[in-house]
Protein backbone atom coordinates (compact mmCIF):
# COMPACT_ATOMS: atom_id res chain seq x y z
CA UNK A 1 0.00 0.00 0.00
CA UNK A 2 1.34 3.39 -0.95
CA UNK A 3 1.36 5.52 2.14
CA UNK A 4 1.73 8.75 0.21
CA UNK A 5 -1.49 8.16 -1.75
CA UNK A 6 -3.81 6.69 0.84
CA UNK A 7 -6.70 8.71 -0.53
CA UNK A 8 -6.33 9.51 -4.20
CA UNK A 9 -8.78 11.85 -5.91
CA UNK A 10 -8.37 12.01 -9.69
CA UNK A 11 -10.01 14.58 -11.98
CA UNK A 12 -13.20 14.62 -9.99
CA UNK A 13 -16.08 16.72 -11.19
CA UNK A 14 -19.48 17.03 -9.54
CA UNK A 15 -22.55 18.47 -11.22
CA UNK A 16 -25.94 18.65 -9.54
CA UNK A 17 -29.12 18.53 -11.52
CA UNK A 18 -31.46 21.29 -10.42
CA UNK A 19 -34.70 22.70 -11.76
CA UNK A 20 -32.76 25.50 -13.45
CA UNK A 21 -30.50 23.03 -15.23
CA UNK A 22 -27.13 21.60 -14.31
CA UNK A 23 -25.21 23.22 -11.49
CA UNK A 24 -21.46 22.56 -11.63
CA UNK A 25 -20.29 22.33 -8.01
CA UNK A 26 -16.76 20.98 -8.37
CA UNK A 27 -14.34 20.58 -11.26
CA UNK A 28 -10.79 19.31 -11.77
CA UNK A 29 -10.25 18.10 -8.25
CA UNK A 30 -6.93 16.30 -7.86
CA UNK A 31 -5.76 15.57 -4.35
CA UNK A 32 -3.83 12.92 -2.45
CA UNK A 33 -3.85 12.34 1.27
CA UNK A 34 -1.08 10.30 2.88
CA UNK A 35 -1.70 7.78 5.65
CA UNK A 36 -1.72 9.51 9.01
CA UNK A 37 -2.01 12.94 7.45
CA UNK A 38 -4.36 15.64 8.75
CA UNK A 39 -5.88 17.62 5.90
CA UNK A 40 -8.13 20.64 6.25
CA UNK A 41 -10.46 21.79 3.46
CA UNK A 42 -11.07 25.50 3.75
CA UNK A 43 -13.01 27.99 1.65
CA UNK A 44 -15.96 30.34 1.68
CA UNK A 45 -19.40 28.87 2.15
CA UNK A 46 -20.81 27.41 -1.05
CA UNK A 47 -17.37 26.47 -2.37
CA UNK A 48 -18.14 22.77 -2.34
CA UNK A 49 -15.94 21.65 0.54
CA UNK A 50 -18.76 19.62 2.07
CA UNK A 51 -19.54 18.23 -1.39
CA UNK A 52 -15.96 17.02 -1.64
CA UNK A 53 -16.15 15.46 1.83
CA UNK A 54 -19.40 13.67 0.93
CA UNK A 55 -17.67 12.31 -2.15
CA UNK A 56 -14.86 10.88 -0.04
CA UNK A 57 -17.44 9.50 2.38
CA UNK A 58 -19.21 7.88 -0.56
CA UNK A 59 -22.53 9.49 0.34
CA UNK A 60 -22.62 10.95 -3.19
CA UNK A 61 -21.03 9.73 -6.40
CA UNK A 62 -18.93 11.98 -8.66
CA UNK A 63 -20.19 12.92 -12.12
CA UNK A 64 -16.68 12.46 -13.53
CA UNK A 65 -13.42 11.12 -12.19
CA UNK A 66 -12.41 8.53 -9.60
CA UNK A 67 -11.84 8.50 -5.88
CA UNK A 68 -9.61 5.80 -4.39
CA UNK A 69 -9.13 4.88 -0.76
CA UNK A 70 -6.36 2.38 -0.01
CA UNK A 71 -6.17 1.56 -3.73
CA UNK A 72 -9.86 0.68 -3.90
CA UNK A 73 -12.51 2.73 -5.64
CA UNK A 74 -14.95 4.40 -3.28
CA UNK A 75 -18.30 2.92 -4.34
CA UNK A 76 -20.46 3.91 -1.38
CA UNK A 77 -20.40 4.85 2.29
CA UNK A 78 -18.84 2.45 4.72
CA UNK A 79 -17.58 2.24 8.30
CA UNK A 80 -13.92 2.35 7.21
CA UNK A 81 -14.52 6.00 6.34
CA UNK A 82 -16.24 7.29 9.48
CA UNK A 83 -17.98 10.66 9.33
CA UNK A 84 -18.36 13.16 12.15
CA UNK A 85 -21.36 15.23 11.11
CA UNK A 86 -21.69 18.95 11.66
CA UNK A 87 -24.75 18.57 13.86
CA UNK A 88 -23.49 15.46 15.68
CA UNK A 89 -26.40 13.31 14.36
CA UNK A 90 -26.71 11.24 17.51
CA UNK A 91 -29.89 9.22 17.79
CA UNK A 92 -31.86 10.98 20.54
CA UNK A 93 -33.62 7.83 21.77
CA UNK A 94 -30.37 6.00 22.51
CA UNK A 95 -27.98 6.74 25.37
CA UNK A 96 -24.44 7.89 24.58
CA UNK A 97 -23.26 4.34 25.23
CA UNK A 98 -25.87 2.85 22.90
CA UNK A 99 -25.11 5.37 20.16
CA UNK A 100 -21.48 4.27 20.13
CA UNK A 101 -22.34 0.62 20.68
CA UNK A 102 -24.46 0.66 17.50
CA UNK A 103 -21.34 1.58 15.50
CA UNK A 104 -19.02 -0.80 17.38
CA UNK A 105 -21.47 -3.65 16.96
CA UNK A 106 -21.73 -3.07 13.22
CA UNK A 107 -17.97 -3.23 12.70
CA UNK A 108 -16.76 -5.81 15.23
CA UNK A 109 -19.75 -8.05 16.11
CA UNK A 110 -18.68 -10.67 13.57
CA UNK A 111 -15.31 -11.26 15.21
CA UNK A 112 -15.65 -10.28 18.86
CA UNK A 113 -17.65 -11.23 21.95
CA UNK A 114 -20.26 -8.98 23.59
CA UNK A 115 -17.87 -8.21 26.44
CA UNK A 116 -15.21 -7.06 23.98
CA UNK A 117 -17.74 -4.86 22.18
CA UNK A 118 -18.72 -3.29 25.47
CA UNK A 119 -15.08 -2.75 26.38
CA UNK A 120 -14.51 -1.01 23.04
CA UNK A 121 -17.50 1.26 23.63
CA UNK A 122 -16.29 2.13 27.12
CA UNK A 123 -12.82 2.83 25.75
CA UNK A 124 -14.24 5.17 23.11
CA UNK A 125 -16.20 7.07 25.76
CA UNK A 126 -13.11 7.28 27.96
CA UNK A 127 -11.10 8.60 25.00
CA UNK A 128 -13.29 11.71 24.86
CA UNK A 129 -13.65 11.89 28.64
CA UNK A 130 -17.34 11.06 28.81
CA UNK A 131 -17.37 7.87 30.87
CA UNK A 132 -19.66 9.57 33.38
CA UNK A 133 -22.24 10.48 30.73
CA UNK A 134 -22.48 6.97 29.26
CA UNK A 135 -26.07 6.38 30.35
CA UNK A 136 -27.34 9.87 29.46
CA UNK A 137 -29.37 10.60 26.36
CA UNK A 138 -28.14 13.28 23.90
CA UNK A 139 -30.91 15.64 25.03
CA UNK A 140 -29.42 15.68 28.53
CA UNK A 141 -25.87 16.75 27.65
CA UNK A 142 -24.32 19.94 26.25
CA UNK A 143 -23.53 20.64 22.59
CA UNK A 144 -19.80 20.12 23.13
CA UNK A 145 -20.41 16.77 24.82
CA UNK A 146 -22.68 15.67 21.95
CA UNK A 147 -19.96 16.49 19.44
CA UNK A 148 -17.47 14.51 21.55
CA UNK A 149 -19.83 11.51 21.50
CA UNK A 150 -20.02 11.92 17.72
CA UNK A 151 -16.21 11.85 17.52
CA UNK A 152 -16.07 8.87 19.88
CA UNK A 153 -18.61 7.04 17.71
CA UNK A 154 -16.50 7.68 14.61
CA UNK A 155 -13.23 6.67 16.28
CA UNK A 156 -14.73 3.55 17.89
CA UNK A 157 -15.06 2.00 14.44
CA UNK A 158 -11.27 2.21 14.00
CA UNK A 159 -11.80 3.81 10.61
CA UNK A 160 -9.06 4.08 8.02
CA UNK A 161 -10.09 7.69 7.52
CA UNK A 162 -11.89 10.09 9.80
CA UNK A 163 -14.01 12.59 7.87
CA UNK A 164 -15.18 15.65 9.76
CA UNK A 165 -17.67 18.15 8.36
CA UNK A 166 -17.22 21.38 10.32
CA UNK A 167 -17.32 19.35 13.51
CA UNK A 168 -16.94 22.32 15.83
CA UNK A 169 -18.85 24.88 13.77
CA UNK A 170 -21.89 24.97 16.03
CA UNK A 171 -19.92 25.37 19.28
CA UNK A 172 -18.85 28.44 21.21
CA UNK A 173 -15.21 29.55 20.90
CA UNK A 174 -14.05 28.21 24.28
CA UNK A 175 -15.61 24.77 23.82
CA UNK A 176 -14.26 24.68 20.30
CA UNK A 177 -10.71 25.35 21.48
CA UNK A 178 -10.99 22.64 24.11
CA UNK A 179 -12.24 20.07 21.60
CA UNK A 180 -9.54 21.05 19.11
CA UNK A 181 -6.91 20.34 21.77
CA UNK A 182 -8.56 17.02 22.55
CA UNK A 183 -8.70 16.13 18.87
CA UNK A 184 -4.98 16.94 18.48
CA UNK A 185 -4.20 14.63 21.36
CA UNK A 186 -6.46 11.81 20.10
CA UNK A 187 -5.09 12.01 16.56
CA UNK A 188 -1.52 11.93 17.92
CA UNK A 189 -2.36 8.78 19.89
CA UNK A 190 -4.34 6.95 17.19
CA UNK A 191 -2.33 8.13 14.15
CA UNK A 192 -5.61 8.64 12.29
CA UNK A 193 -5.87 9.94 8.77
CA UNK A 194 -8.22 12.92 8.94
CA UNK A 195 -9.96 15.07 6.36
CA UNK A 196 -11.73 18.00 7.97
CA UNK A 197 -13.93 20.69 6.48
CA UNK A 198 -13.60 24.01 8.26
CA UNK A 199 -14.06 27.73 7.75
CA UNK A 200 -11.90 28.66 10.70
CA UNK A 201 -8.36 29.75 9.72
CA UNK A 202 -6.85 29.17 13.16
CA UNK A 203 -8.40 25.75 13.40
CA UNK A 204 -6.95 24.79 10.02
CA UNK A 205 -3.42 25.97 10.84
CA UNK A 206 -3.42 24.54 14.35
CA UNK A 207 -4.60 21.06 13.40
CA UNK A 208 -3.46 20.32 9.86
CA UNK A 209 -0.44 19.01 8.06
CA UNK A 210 -1.91 20.26 4.81
CA UNK A 211 -4.46 22.98 4.13
CA UNK A 212 -6.43 22.65 0.92
CA UNK A 213 -7.80 26.07 -0.06
CA UNK A 214 -10.73 26.06 -2.43
CA UNK A 215 -11.81 28.73 -4.88
CA UNK A 216 -15.30 30.15 -4.87
CA UNK A 217 -18.13 28.24 -6.48
CA UNK A 218 -19.81 27.50 -8.77
CA UNK A 219 -17.41 25.06 -10.41
CA UNK A 220 -15.03 25.40 -7.50
CA UNK A 221 -11.65 23.76 -7.55
CA UNK A 222 -8.53 23.56 -5.42
CA UNK A 223 -6.86 26.95 -5.50
CA UNK A 224 -3.78 26.23 -3.46
CA UNK A 225 -2.36 23.63 -1.09
CA UNK A 226 -0.39 24.84 1.92
CA UNK A 227 1.89 22.45 3.81
CA UNK A 228 2.05 23.26 7.50
CA UNK A 229 5.39 22.19 8.90
CA UNK A 230 4.90 23.10 12.52
CA UNK A 231 6.35 20.57 14.98
CA UNK A 232 3.95 18.40 16.97
CA UNK A 233 2.72 18.32 19.67
CA UNK A 234 1.36 21.79 19.03
CA UNK A 235 0.34 24.18 21.76
CA UNK A 236 -2.05 26.98 20.89
CA UNK A 237 -0.62 29.34 23.51
CA UNK A 238 2.98 28.94 22.35
CA UNK A 239 1.95 29.12 18.70
CA UNK A 240 0.09 32.38 19.24
CA UNK A 241 3.26 34.42 18.76
CA UNK A 242 5.22 31.95 16.69
CA UNK A 243 6.35 33.79 13.51
CA UNK A 244 6.02 30.64 11.38
CA UNK A 245 2.45 30.12 12.60
CA UNK A 246 1.64 33.74 11.83
CA UNK A 247 3.04 33.28 8.34
CA UNK A 248 0.84 30.25 7.61
CA UNK A 249 -2.14 32.04 9.04
CA UNK A 250 -1.49 35.07 6.86
CA UNK A 251 -1.13 32.89 3.77
CA UNK A 252 -4.58 31.39 4.33
CA UNK A 253 -6.19 34.73 5.16
CA UNK A 254 -4.58 36.26 2.10
CA UNK A 255 -6.01 33.52 -0.09
CA UNK A 256 -9.49 33.72 1.42
CA UNK A 257 -9.92 37.48 1.67
CA UNK A 258 -7.70 38.95 -1.03
CA UNK A 259 -7.64 36.51 -3.89
CA UNK A 260 -10.99 34.78 -3.29
CA UNK A 261 -12.95 37.70 -1.87
CA UNK A 262 -16.34 38.92 -3.08
CA UNK A 263 -18.03 35.61 -2.54
CA UNK A 264 -21.47 37.10 -3.13
CA UNK A 265 -20.59 38.36 -6.59
CA UNK A 266 -19.01 35.12 -7.60
CA UNK A 267 -21.88 33.02 -6.32
CA UNK B 1 -72.85 13.21 9.51
CA UNK B 2 -69.67 12.95 7.51
CA UNK B 3 -68.26 16.16 8.84
CA UNK B 4 -69.31 15.31 12.37
CA UNK B 5 -67.51 12.00 12.21
CA UNK B 6 -64.35 13.27 10.60
CA UNK B 7 -63.78 16.66 12.09
CA UNK B 8 -64.70 16.17 15.69
CA UNK B 9 -61.75 13.94 16.60
CA UNK B 10 -59.30 16.62 15.48
CA UNK B 11 -60.96 19.22 17.63
CA UNK B 12 -61.30 16.74 20.44
CA UNK B 13 -57.63 15.95 20.05
CA UNK B 14 -56.66 19.57 20.28
CA UNK B 15 -58.85 20.72 23.14
CA UNK B 16 -58.02 18.19 25.88
CA UNK B 17 -54.34 18.65 25.14
CA UNK B 18 -54.48 22.38 25.70
CA UNK B 19 -56.91 22.29 28.57
CA UNK B 20 -54.97 19.52 30.26
CA UNK B 21 -51.69 21.45 30.04
CA UNK B 22 -52.82 24.96 30.75
CA UNK B 23 -53.74 24.49 34.41
CA UNK B 24 -50.58 22.60 35.28
CA UNK B 25 -48.29 25.17 33.71
CA UNK B 26 -50.12 27.88 35.58
CA UNK B 27 -49.62 26.07 38.86
CA UNK B 28 -45.96 25.62 38.09
CA UNK B 29 -45.35 29.19 37.01
CA UNK B 30 -46.96 30.67 40.11
CA UNK B 31 -45.01 28.26 42.26
CA UNK B 32 -41.77 29.22 40.54
CA UNK B 33 -42.48 32.91 40.65
CA UNK B 34 -43.19 32.89 44.35
CA UNK B 35 -40.56 30.45 45.50
CA UNK B 36 -37.53 32.78 45.36
CA UNK B 37 -39.31 35.56 47.26
CA UNK B 38 -39.25 33.73 50.58
CA UNK B 39 -36.61 31.05 50.35
CA UNK B 40 -35.95 31.05 54.09
CA UNK B 41 -39.55 31.32 55.26
CA UNK B 42 -41.04 28.28 56.88
CA UNK B 43 -42.36 26.09 54.08
CA UNK B 44 -45.43 25.08 56.12
CA UNK B 45 -46.60 28.67 56.38
CA UNK B 46 -45.86 29.47 52.73
CA UNK B 47 -47.41 26.37 51.18
CA UNK B 48 -51.15 26.88 51.81
CA UNK B 49 -51.31 30.44 50.48
CA UNK B 50 -49.23 29.59 47.43
CA UNK B 51 -51.08 26.38 46.62
CA UNK B 52 -54.55 27.83 47.05
CA UNK B 53 -54.03 30.34 44.28
CA UNK B 54 -52.83 27.65 41.91
CA UNK B 55 -55.63 25.28 42.83
CA UNK B 56 -58.13 28.11 42.50
CA UNK B 57 -56.98 28.88 38.96
CA UNK B 58 -57.01 25.21 38.05
CA UNK B 59 -60.43 24.41 39.49
CA UNK B 60 -62.52 27.56 39.19
CA UNK B 61 -62.68 28.01 35.37
CA UNK B 62 -63.72 24.42 34.58
CA UNK B 63 -66.30 24.47 37.38
CA UNK B 64 -67.70 27.74 36.02
CA UNK B 65 -67.86 26.25 32.54
CA UNK B 66 -69.76 23.24 33.82
CA UNK B 67 -72.09 25.52 35.79
CA UNK B 68 -72.85 27.42 32.56
CA UNK B 69 -73.76 24.18 30.83
CA UNK B 70 -76.09 23.12 33.66
CA UNK B 71 -77.70 26.58 33.69
CA UNK B 72 -78.44 26.57 29.94
CA UNK B 73 -79.70 23.03 30.30
CA UNK B 74 -82.04 24.05 33.18
CA UNK B 75 -83.36 26.99 31.16
CA UNK B 76 -84.18 24.77 28.18
CA UNK B 77 -85.67 22.08 30.41
CA UNK B 78 -87.72 24.75 32.20
CA UNK B 79 -89.58 25.84 29.08
CA UNK B 80 -92.70 23.79 28.58
CA UNK B 81 -92.98 21.12 25.88
CA UNK B 82 -89.23 20.77 25.38
CA UNK B 83 -89.41 17.23 26.75
CA UNK B 84 -85.89 17.53 28.12
CA UNK B 85 -85.64 16.52 31.79
CA UNK B 86 -84.10 18.93 34.28
CA UNK B 87 -80.52 18.33 35.49
CA UNK B 88 -81.90 17.25 38.86
CA UNK B 89 -84.23 14.66 37.33
CA UNK B 90 -81.38 13.38 35.18
CA UNK B 91 -79.15 13.14 38.23
CA UNK B 92 -81.80 11.09 40.05
CA UNK B 93 -82.06 8.80 37.05
CA UNK B 94 -78.26 8.52 36.85
CA UNK B 95 -78.05 7.46 40.49
CA UNK B 96 -80.58 4.75 39.71
CA UNK B 97 -78.79 3.64 36.52
CA UNK B 98 -75.39 3.50 38.18
CA UNK B 99 -76.70 1.77 41.29
CA UNK B 100 -76.52 -1.50 39.36
CA UNK B 101 -74.57 -1.04 36.12
CA UNK B 102 -73.99 -4.77 35.60
CA UNK B 103 -77.44 -6.35 35.75
CA UNK B 104 -78.59 -8.74 33.05
CA UNK B 105 -82.30 -9.34 32.52
CA UNK B 106 -82.30 -10.40 28.90
CA UNK B 107 -80.29 -9.85 25.73
CA UNK B 108 -81.93 -6.47 25.22
CA UNK B 109 -82.05 -5.32 28.83
CA UNK B 110 -78.63 -5.06 30.41
CA UNK B 111 -76.87 -2.55 32.65
CA UNK B 112 -75.06 0.49 31.31
CA UNK B 113 -71.74 -1.05 32.39
CA UNK B 114 -72.26 -4.03 30.07
CA UNK B 115 -73.23 -1.72 27.24
CA UNK B 116 -70.09 0.37 27.60
CA UNK B 117 -67.88 -2.72 27.90
CA UNK B 118 -69.43 -4.30 24.80
CA UNK B 119 -68.85 -1.11 22.81
CA UNK B 120 -65.27 -0.88 24.07
CA UNK B 121 -64.70 -4.50 23.09
CA UNK B 122 -65.87 -3.84 19.52
CA UNK B 123 -63.69 -0.75 19.32
CA UNK B 124 -60.72 -2.70 20.69
CA UNK B 125 -61.09 -5.52 18.14
CA UNK B 126 -61.76 -3.25 15.16
CA UNK B 127 -59.05 -0.82 16.15
CA UNK B 128 -56.57 -3.63 16.94
CA UNK B 129 -57.06 -5.14 13.49
CA UNK B 130 -56.71 -1.71 11.90
CA UNK B 131 -53.44 -1.12 13.78
CA UNK B 132 -52.14 -4.56 12.80
CA UNK B 133 -52.74 -3.78 9.13
CA UNK B 134 -52.40 0.01 9.02
CA UNK B 135 -49.11 0.54 10.85
CA UNK B 136 -47.02 -1.92 8.79
CA UNK B 137 -48.75 -0.61 5.65
CA UNK B 138 -47.82 2.93 6.68
CA UNK B 139 -44.17 1.93 7.11
CA UNK B 140 -44.06 0.32 3.68
CA UNK B 141 -45.80 3.22 1.98
CA UNK B 142 -43.48 5.69 3.70
CA UNK B 143 -40.30 3.78 2.91
CA UNK B 144 -40.90 2.94 -0.75
CA UNK B 145 -41.88 5.68 -3.18
CA UNK B 146 -43.32 3.14 -5.60
CA UNK B 147 -45.82 1.87 -3.03
CA UNK B 148 -46.62 5.41 -1.97
CA UNK B 149 -47.51 6.38 -5.54
CA UNK B 150 -49.47 3.17 -5.91
CA UNK B 151 -51.66 3.53 -2.82
CA UNK B 152 -51.98 7.28 -2.28
CA UNK B 153 -54.79 7.71 -4.86
CA UNK B 154 -56.70 4.81 -3.27
CA UNK B 155 -56.32 6.27 0.19
CA UNK B 156 -57.41 9.71 -1.01
CA UNK B 157 -60.47 8.14 -2.62
CA UNK B 158 -61.58 5.95 0.29
CA UNK B 159 -60.65 8.08 3.29
CA UNK B 160 -63.41 10.71 2.99
CA UNK B 161 -66.17 8.06 2.80
CA UNK B 162 -68.42 8.09 5.84
CA UNK B 163 -67.75 4.98 7.92
CA UNK B 164 -71.46 4.20 8.00
CA UNK B 165 -71.47 3.78 4.23
CA UNK B 166 -69.26 0.73 4.84
CA UNK B 167 -71.78 -0.84 7.19
CA UNK B 168 -73.97 -2.48 4.50
CA UNK B 169 -70.84 -3.94 2.88
CA UNK B 170 -69.88 -5.37 6.26
CA UNK B 171 -73.38 -6.81 6.78
CA UNK B 172 -73.29 -8.33 3.32
CA UNK B 173 -69.85 -9.89 3.65
CA UNK B 174 -69.89 -10.98 7.29
CA UNK B 175 -73.61 -11.79 7.60
CA UNK B 176 -73.78 -10.54 11.17
CA UNK B 177 -74.32 -7.32 13.12
CA UNK B 178 -71.31 -7.68 15.38
CA UNK B 179 -68.63 -8.31 12.73
CA UNK B 180 -70.18 -5.60 10.57
CA UNK B 181 -69.77 -3.06 13.40
CA UNK B 182 -66.18 -4.21 13.93
CA UNK B 183 -65.55 -3.91 10.17
CA UNK B 184 -66.85 -0.34 10.26
CA UNK B 185 -64.49 0.54 13.11
CA UNK B 186 -61.64 -1.13 11.23
CA UNK B 187 -62.19 0.78 8.01
CA UNK B 188 -62.58 4.19 9.68
CA UNK B 189 -59.64 3.90 12.06
CA UNK B 190 -57.13 2.49 9.57
CA UNK B 191 -56.64 5.72 7.54
CA UNK B 192 -55.18 8.00 10.21
CA UNK B 193 -52.73 5.27 11.19
CA UNK B 194 -51.57 4.59 7.61
CA UNK B 195 -51.24 8.28 6.77
CA UNK B 196 -49.50 9.37 9.96
CA UNK B 197 -47.06 6.46 9.93
CA UNK B 198 -46.20 7.06 6.26
CA UNK B 199 -45.67 10.79 6.84
CA UNK B 200 -43.52 10.00 9.88
CA UNK B 201 -41.31 7.68 7.85
CA UNK B 202 -40.93 10.27 5.11
CA UNK B 203 -39.93 12.90 7.66
CA UNK B 204 -37.15 10.96 9.36
CA UNK B 205 -34.25 13.45 9.32
CA UNK B 206 -31.75 12.80 6.51
CA UNK B 207 -28.96 13.05 9.11
CA UNK B 208 -30.13 9.86 10.78
CA UNK B 209 -30.36 8.09 7.45
CA UNK B 210 -26.81 9.27 6.65
CA UNK B 211 -25.63 7.74 9.90
CA UNK B 212 -27.29 4.50 8.83
CA UNK B 213 -25.56 4.69 5.45
CA UNK B 214 -22.11 5.42 6.89
CA UNK B 215 -22.48 2.58 9.40
CA UNK B 216 -23.88 0.43 6.60
CA UNK B 217 -26.64 -0.83 8.92
CA UNK B 218 -28.88 -3.69 7.87
CA UNK B 219 -32.49 -2.90 6.94
CA UNK B 220 -33.61 -4.55 10.21
CA UNK B 221 -31.25 -2.39 12.31
CA UNK B 222 -32.37 0.70 10.41
CA UNK B 223 -35.96 -0.19 11.25
CA UNK B 224 -35.48 -0.97 14.95
CA UNK B 225 -32.87 1.65 15.83
CA UNK B 226 -33.78 4.57 13.56
CA UNK B 227 -37.09 4.35 11.71
CA UNK B 228 -39.30 2.98 14.46
CA UNK B 229 -38.20 5.34 17.26
CA UNK B 230 -38.24 8.33 14.89
CA UNK B 231 -41.72 7.51 13.62
CA UNK B 232 -43.22 6.61 16.99
CA UNK B 233 -44.53 10.11 17.85
CA UNK B 234 -46.24 10.38 14.44
CA UNK B 235 -47.57 6.86 14.78
CA UNK B 236 -49.04 7.58 18.21
CA UNK B 237 -50.76 10.70 16.86
CA UNK B 238 -52.33 8.46 14.23
CA UNK B 239 -53.40 6.00 16.91
CA UNK B 240 -54.97 8.79 18.94
CA UNK B 241 -56.94 10.12 15.98
CA UNK B 242 -57.99 6.58 15.09
CA UNK B 243 -59.25 5.77 18.58
CA UNK B 244 -61.18 9.05 18.71
CA UNK B 245 -62.83 8.31 15.36
CA UNK B 246 -63.57 4.72 16.37
CA UNK B 247 -65.32 5.82 19.53
CA UNK B 248 -67.41 8.31 17.55
CA UNK B 249 -68.37 5.75 14.95
CA UNK B 250 -69.26 2.87 17.26
CA UNK B 251 -72.23 4.74 18.71
CA UNK B 252 -73.69 5.36 15.26
CA UNK B 253 -72.91 1.84 14.06
CA UNK B 254 -74.58 0.25 17.08
CA UNK B 255 -77.69 2.36 16.63
CA UNK B 256 -78.08 0.69 13.24
CA UNK B 257 -76.99 -2.84 14.10
CA UNK B 258 -78.60 -3.28 17.53
CA UNK B 259 -77.40 -5.83 20.07
CA UNK B 260 -75.70 -4.76 23.26
CA UNK B 261 -73.70 -1.53 23.27
CA UNK B 262 -73.86 2.07 24.32
CA UNK B 263 -75.14 3.17 20.88
CA UNK B 264 -77.91 0.60 20.96
CA UNK B 265 -78.74 1.65 24.52
CA UNK B 266 -79.22 5.25 23.35
CA UNK B 267 -81.57 4.10 20.59
CA UNK B 268 -83.43 1.74 22.91
CA UNK B 269 -84.02 4.47 25.48
CA UNK B 270 -85.22 6.78 22.70
CA UNK B 271 -87.78 4.16 21.72
CA UNK B 272 -88.83 4.04 25.40
CA UNK B 273 -88.95 7.87 25.35
CA UNK B 274 -86.56 7.89 28.30
CA UNK B 275 -84.70 11.12 27.51
CA UNK B 276 -82.90 11.28 30.87
CA UNK B 277 -81.13 8.02 30.01
CA UNK B 278 -80.05 9.45 26.67
CA UNK B 279 -78.49 12.45 28.40
CA UNK B 280 -76.75 10.09 30.81
CA UNK B 281 -75.49 8.10 27.82
CA UNK B 282 -74.14 11.27 26.22
CA UNK B 283 -72.14 12.01 29.37
CA UNK B 284 -70.91 8.42 29.60
CA UNK B 285 -69.79 8.46 25.94
CA UNK B 286 -68.03 11.79 26.46
CA UNK B 287 -66.25 10.70 29.61
CA UNK B 288 -65.09 7.38 28.13
CA UNK B 289 -63.83 9.21 25.02
CA UNK B 290 -62.00 11.71 27.20
CA UNK B 291 -60.34 8.92 29.20
CA UNK B 292 -59.20 7.13 26.02
CA UNK B 293 -57.80 10.36 24.65
CA UNK B 294 -56.06 11.24 27.91
CA UNK B 295 -54.46 7.80 28.22
CA UNK B 296 -53.10 7.98 24.67
CA UNK B 297 -51.74 11.51 25.16
CA UNK B 298 -49.88 10.22 28.22
CA UNK B 299 -48.43 7.34 26.20
CA UNK B 300 -47.47 9.68 23.34
CA UNK B 301 -45.71 12.22 25.53
CA UNK B 302 -43.73 9.42 27.17
CA UNK B 303 -42.32 8.34 23.81
CA UNK B 304 -41.67 11.77 22.30
CA UNK B 305 -38.03 12.71 22.49
CA UNK B 306 -37.04 16.31 22.71
CA UNK B 307 -34.75 16.25 19.70
CA UNK B 308 -36.95 14.33 17.32
CA UNK B 309 -38.32 17.63 16.08
CA UNK B 310 -34.95 19.14 15.18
Amino acid sequence: MQTSKFIDIQNVEQTFKTKKGNFPALRDINLTVAKGEFVALIGHSGCGKSTLLNLIAGLTMPTEGVLLCADKEIAGPGPERAVVFQNHSLLPWLTCFENIYLAVERVFAATESKAQLKARTDAALALVGLTAAAQKRPGEISGGMKQRVGIARALSMEPKVLLMDEPFGALDALTRAKLQDELLEIVARTHSTVVMVTHDVDEAVLLSDKIVMMTNGPAATIGEVLHVDLPRPRNRVELADDPQYQQYRKAVIDFLYTRQAHVEKAA
Amino acid sequence: MVSAVFHSPLEAAASPATSAHAPTTKVMSTAKAQAPVSPVAAPRAATPGRDWRGVWMAVLPPVLGLACLVMVWSLIAGTSNSGIPTPLATWAQAVEVFADPFYKVGPNDQGVGWNVLMSLQRVAIGFGLAAAVGIPAGFLIGRFTFLSRMFNPLISLLRPVSPLAWLPIGLLVFKGADPAAIWTIFICSIWPMIINTAVGVQRVPQDYMNVARVLNLSEWKIFTKILFPAVLPYLLTGVRLAVGTAWLVIVAAEMLTGGVGIGFWVWDEWNNLNVASIIIAIFVIGIVGLLLEFALIKVASFFTFEEVKN
